[in-house]
């Protein structure tokens, strides 16, 4: 694909059209439209480019203009004035202390009962893993929205509505399917020899888990908990229907609220709330990128 | 994918001479397989009351009429199959189905899927830097919490938002400018906006499954005079169509379960006019009280789901094997 670029393209000088033509038909069929098609590509990519933009950009300018409408402009005088209304405990930082309390702890606990289940599917070949893995990756892909009306019926039965660790205790079940499957995979990818080692030493598994496959796969460990974390900071629907409470309710649930309330009034407010509320995983998801961007270099622990 | 196979071998060699601690060796097979197999069970726990039970729960509940709130909260009747059969003899409910169809088939096979390859492959054959820049605001308007995505769009397509205003400076003169998206095309907004939200994992799936494909199958053809088009369909799109297959099923899946986009946009109206099954439901259960018959809706919608997430489980039966 590279060669029609790097291919003697950008040579024809003043002389006539004619010798470009014969020229590079002698060269390279592809070349001159190489370029052509270069060029196409570049303006259907900034149309592309500018439809992704426009709103997003809503959101940020918005958030900085004195008085927003629903429609994008750059603010002639931007102003801080949405931010400093909306920074209050009440309004926004308990919802968002919420959000982090619940996130933070769905993760934790995903990333700990996922490596758990996911080292004995990974070590011990057993007739039961493949069935199991068969169940998870089900669970994993079933759209849980679906079961939302009959999980309220369920935790008005079991009494945990407007309960902060029921809450909890359902985000961690829907993501399990999916964090499981992908920490199978990083454990597979530590090499067995390393506890090996352990257990010559006198190592129970658990032990090797622990001291041995849990430090070499902590980049794999920071993907699951990044990834849950996102996923349960961004997730609207499962509190909106479970946690009824505003004391309780994080950010997302917040935020719909102000929207229904105040939303068509001041829609600068909305957006700079929306602003608080998105750059924390825009800011981890970057973080990604860092941590598994450079692969997972376990061979080296294997040497000496 | 590839490569753990190949650290599994050892895994699976391992297991024949008992990797386990010592001592175990003496025990019952049956013995070492439920030591073994104790880690898994908070996960399994977890999973079977809060996975598992609400599904269970979502099959009892829709045989009865449960309410929201009152006795009949407490204390519902058995109603056997009333519900489904209110359900299917219900205009709303057959609407509700044909407005799922179009989304998902309109915003996640034909829109998230086509979108996400145009725009892989326009990254490949495009200037870099402006690549980049796109795919990096593709990829934000994933990244961001879905509430957020759902205002930004609701804003767009406002009567008075983004869109119009676009098409106002531009079109004016032929009278475009003033469209109520929201209300007289509630399916096209809510169908374009989720694929606004969701064409980042497509791209992103299909940029790795073209990085894949080797550059000198595509030089020879090249070679051969095959036209760029012709390269694309003869020999890009049957290398990686199992990343295709893969790939539409997972957005089917993720585009059966949206509900906030819808919700916030239109609130699936006008009336019921873009309300797909997950919004019906919950509107039956928490608009109109009625649990039980908002739990057959569910109940349908996972049934819906479970079939296709089988066709998933299918195409990726190597991957477990």
């Amino acid at each position: 694909m590279s060669a029609p670029t790097t291919a003697p393209v950008p040579a024809p000088q003043p002389p006539a059209p004619a010798v470009v033509g014969s020229g590079t038909a002698s060269l390279r069929l592809a070349s001159p439209r190489g370029r052509g098609v270069r060029l196409a590509n570049g303006a259907v990519l900034v149309v592309v480019g500018l439809v992704f933009l426009f709103p997003l950009a809503w959101v940020v300018l918005s958030s900085i203009a004195p008085a927003a409408t629903v429609s994008v402009s750059v603010p002639t005088s931007p102003t801080l004035e949405n931010y400093s209304s909306v920074l209050s405990w009440e309004l926004t930082l308990r919802p968002l202390w919420n959000s982090l309390l619940i996130s933070g702890s769905t993760a934790l606990i995903t990333v700990a009962v996922a490596t758990l289940a996911a080292y004995p599917l990974s070590r011990y070949a057993m007739r039961f893993n493949r069935s199991f893995l068969y169940v998870i990756l089900f669970g994993s892909c079933l759209p849980i929205t679906a079961v939302m009306v009959p999980v309220y019926a369920l935790f008005v039965t079991l009494g945990l509505l407007d309960s902060i660790p029921g809450t909890v205790m359902f985000l961690v079940a829907t993501s399990l399917p999916m964090a499981i499957w992908m920490m199978k995979n990083f454990v597979d990818s530590v090499p067995i020899s390393l506890e090996e080692a352990a257990w010559v030493d006198g190592a129970s598994s658990m032990q090797a888990l622990v001291r041995v496959v849990v430090p070499l796969m902590r980049q794999g460990l920071a993907v699951v908990f990044i990834f849950v974390f996102t996923q349960a900071w961004g997730n609207f629907f499962v509190p909106f229907v479970l946690l009824l409470n505003p004391e309780f309710q994080p950010a997302a649930v917040s935020i719909y609220t102000f929207f229904g309330t105040n939303g068509a009034v001041a829609y600068g407010q909305l957006a700079a709330f929306s602003v608080l509320y998105s750059v924390p995983v825009l800011a981890l998801y970057l973080i990604t990128q860092r941590v598994a961007g450079g692969s997972f270099a376990l061979a080296g622990g294997v040497k000496g | 994918m590839s490569d753990s196979a190949v650290i599994d071998s050892p895994a699976s060699r391992g297991a024949g001479s008992s990797p386990a601690p010592r001592g175990s060796r003496q025990r019952q097979g049956s013995t070492r397989t439920a030591v073994r197999l104790l880690p898994l069970v908070p996960a399994i726990a977890l999973m079977a009351v809060f996975l598992a039970g609400p599904i269970g729960y979502a099959l009892y509940g829709s045989l009865t009429d449960a309410a929201l709130s009152g006795y009949r909260a407490v204390n519902p009747n058995f109603v056997g199959a009333d519900n489904y059969t209110r359900l299917f003899a219900s205009g709303d409910f057959w609407q509700s189905v044909w407005l799922t169809l179009l989304f998902v088939v309109a915003s996640a096979v034909i829109g998230q899927n086509a979108l996400g390859m145009a725009v892989a492959l326009l990254l490949r054959n495009g200037p870099q830097r402006l690549g980049s820049l796109v795919s990096a605001l593709v990829v934000t308007a994933w990244v961001m919490p879905e509430i957020v995505a759902a205002f930004a769009l609701y804003a767009f397509f406002s009567t008075d938002g983004t869109l119009n205003a676009l098409l106002g400076a531009g079109f004016g003169w032929a009278g475009l400018g003033g469209t109520t998206w929201l209300i007289s095309f509630q399916m096209f907004a809510v169908i374009l906006a989720n694929i606004w939200r969701g064409t980042a994992f497509s791209m992103m799936v299909y940029n790795a499954a073209l990085a894949e494909v080797p550059p000198e199958i595509m030089e020879s053809a090249q070679i051969d005079g095959a036209t760029g088009l012709q390269r694309f369909f003869r020999i890009t799109l049957p290398m990686v169509r199992r990343a295709i297959a893969t790939n539409m099923m997972l957005t089917t899946l993720q585009t059966l379960g949206v509900f906030t986009l819808i919700w916030v946009m239109t609130g699936g109206g006008p009336g019921t006019q873009s309300s797909t099954l997950p919004v019906l439901a919950f509107q039956q259960a928490f608009k109109f009280a009625q649990v039980g018959y908002g739990t057959a809706i569910a109940v349908v919608t996972i049934a819906v789901g479970a079939v296709f997430a089988l066709v998933y489980v299918r195409v990726l039966k190597p991957e477990v094997d």
